[in-house]
């Protein structure tokens, strides 16, 4: 197969250093992978071009690079599949972390992330007399976390880590959730309540925007997003609500399990904590004010859907906590 | 041909713009929408984090209606069509979850036996009634119009949920669109990224930081507009755009178009009709250009 493998290339030594596009023809065998074709470029044409590889059996977690713009393990992606009518791809550093030269990047930030959820067991209380006992079924649960290979291409594609450093990130929080969901962690329930408590702040699990970048990156199916969401619900579980992420999905909850849809109006305000929080309200008040003189402010008086009372049955039955023995006489959401 | 119809609560709520265009263009072309009685919230994801089975068990509720019905559904929100695929995947996987969700339907008379295939106006434009019928009714091409795609997530991922597998063409069913209404596509980086939305009210400004990104990236390559399948990415794009635009310290001004909207003005539909005045983005620079107003 010949294929035109157009890589972005980055050298901090040039004279003036910059990123730039170098394309390479190569011949490859049918069933090669980028990674094949790759090290068949840095062998055979160019000695200069450096990437990291390993193992090329998606175990290392060395060669997670852009491949057509999506990040993905080098070794693991059958050319044959990526290729695009002209037999080409192109094909980038990670993104998010810092290029130190061609396709290899520095992993300090992912480093840094991984060590700030204190990647360790720290069960709380007296400890047994004997060993810790752990069941079967959630050491299997586990397995799907621990299958994480640390090979940051979850991280090159988080759209918030694009926007703001600070986030922990997919691959950290699905560490975390590896330790809160390990009944050996936190107190005799297991349940990790520091550990919730300090991922429920600013730049922890609600700053997620569960846009799936990383489920679609992960090579291992880890799923980093949905470890994340199993946090958010272990989070509310144990009463870290005093949060907006925490009170949005509540509130969220609730206005469709009261009126069987979204009431828009009140939402965002109950979501940052009610009408007295002064400063949300006059931060919503322009916004407000530019979609009631365009004619689309959300209706006032929010409708119950047909057949409410079915739609309020299950949530009294499915979430009764939340619905409360009062739904639908005393809704919150009228 | 006829769809159960599922409009989403903000083609009714936040985007009441939205609603009556899709009416319009599928009378247009001839799409019967009978609205699936008593419809109620997919979860959009949110209700999800808290309590997932609660949440299949609404989604199952309204596929259990559409296939009394005996028609599929047709949507024309993103999120809600990404919602309403994994919760249909989680019950196709999983026979003991579909009876446990069977179980509290049964109360109200109802089954949802599995057959549901919940499905975009976009994807039906192409999968169902054919370009050719679209090219057919266009009637004011968007000639000189550059317009730029914004899928957002939902529509494009997981791809498993999505079975892009099976439909490769799903992924660039919008360029495919934009191009078949005679328009320009502006490819662009942030086209498949997230728009902010979800994380609004819990961190403003990095909401607005995505904004102010994907906007500005469109407009630098020279975009006139830009057009989404997804009415929760207008409301951050549209609706937020002044903000995001202030955090960005930068003028933007980029019209965002509803999918509907911007077949309906290639079909030479009166802006007006298709609510491009309810937009908080000015769209009159477009629609200048393209003669649809003076």
């Amino acid at each position: 197969m010949d294929v035109t493998i157009k890589i972005r290339r980055y050298d901090p030594e040039a004279e003036q250093p910059g990123s730039y596009w170098e394309e390479f023809a190569v011949s490859v065998a049918d069933n090669a992978t980028v990674l094949d074709a790759l090290i068949k470029i840095r062998e055979e044409m160019d000695g200069t071009l450096t990437l990291r590889c390993s193992c090329r059996s998606a175990i290392c977690g060395s060669c997670a690079m852009r491949i057509n713009g999506h990040a993905g393990l080098a070794c693991k992606t059958p050319l044959a599949l990526v290729v695009d009518e002209n037999n080409a791809i192109t094909v980038e550093p990670a993104g998010v972390m810092r290029v130190i030269k061609d396709l290899a990047v520095d992993f300090e930030m992912f480093w840094d992330k991984i060590r700030a959820v204190e990647p360790y067991l720290q069960p709380a209380g007296v400890e047994p007399e004997g060993e810790y006992i752990a069941s079967n079924e959630s050491m299997l649960h586990l397995s799907g976390v621990t299958a994480c290979i640390m090979c940051g291409a979850c991280v090159s594609d988080c759209t918030v880590l694009e926007v703001d450093p600070t986030f922990l990130g997919p691959a950290a929080l699905a560490k975390a959730y590896r330790f809160t969901a390990d009944p050996r962690d936190g107190n005799r329930e297991g349940v990790s309540r520091d550990r919730l408590r300090s991922l429920s702040e600013e730049t922890g699990m609600w700053d997620c925007t569960r846009c799936n970048e990383c489920v679609q990156a992960c090579p291992k199916g880890v799923a980093p997003m949905d470890r994340i969401m199993a946090l958010r619900e272990q989070a509310v579980e144990a009463g870290f609500t005093n949060n907006n992420g925490a009170r949005h999905t509540n509130a969220f909850t609730e206005s469709v399990g009261h009126s069987g849809r979204l009431d828009e109006l009140r939402l965002p305000i109950k979501s940052v904590g009610g009408v007295t929080n002064v400063g949300a309200m006059l931060s919503y008040a322009p916004v407000g004010w530019r979609a009631l003189t365009h004619g689309k402010m959300p209706p006032i008086r929010h409708k119950n859907v047909e057949n409410v009372e079915q739609v309020r049955r299950l949530f009294r039955k499915l979430d009764p906590d939340l619905a409360g023995p009062q739904i639908g006489r005393n809704s919150p959401f009228g | 041909m006829k769809y159960a119809f599922f409009p989403g609560c903000v083609s009714q709520g936040a985007a009441p713009e939205l609603y009556p265009a899709a009416k319009l263009i599928c009378e247009r072309i001839g799409i019967e929408l009978d609205e699936i009685p008593g419809w109620t919230c997919t979860g959009a994801g949110v209700m999800q984090e808290k309590n997932q089975f609660f949440a299949d068990t609404l989604n199952a509720r309204n596929f259990a209606k559409a296939e009394q019905m005996g028609l599929p559904i047709l949507t024309i929100c993103s999120t809600c069509q990404g919602v309403m695929s994994q919760a249909n995947k989680r019950m196709a996987k999983d026979s003991d979850y579909l009876a446990e969700i069977n179980y509290h339907l049964a109360e109200e008379g109802l089954e949802y036996k599995g057959t549901a295939e919940p499905k975009h106006l976009l994807w039906i434009l192409i999968e169902d009634i054919g370009l050719d019928k679209v090219t057919e009714l266009v009637t004011r091409p968007l000639a000189g119009i550059r317009m730029a795609p914004f899928y957002g997530c939902y529509i494009v991922r997981p791809t498993e949920a999505l079975d892009i597998e099976e439909h490769p063409e799903r992924q660039t069913s919008l360029e495919t669109l934009i191009e078949t209404l005679g328009a320009t596509v502006v490819d662009f980086e942030g086209k498949t990224r997230c728009c902010g939305f979800p994380i609004l009210t819990i961190n403003e400004k990095n909401s607005m930081a995505m904004v102010g990104k994907h906007t500005s990236e469109a407009k630098d390559l020279g975009a006139d507009a830009m057009v989404t399948p997804c009415p929760l990415c207008h409301l951050n794009l549209d609706g937020y755009q002044p903000k995001a635009s202030a955090q960005l310290k930068r003028k933007v001004d980029l019209p965002i178009l509803h999918l509907p909207q911007a077949i309906g003005l290639a079909m030479g539909i009166d802006p007006k009709d298709l609510g491009l005045q309810k937009h908080i983005m000015s769209t009159q620079p477009l629609t200048v250009k393209l003669g649809a107003r003076r």
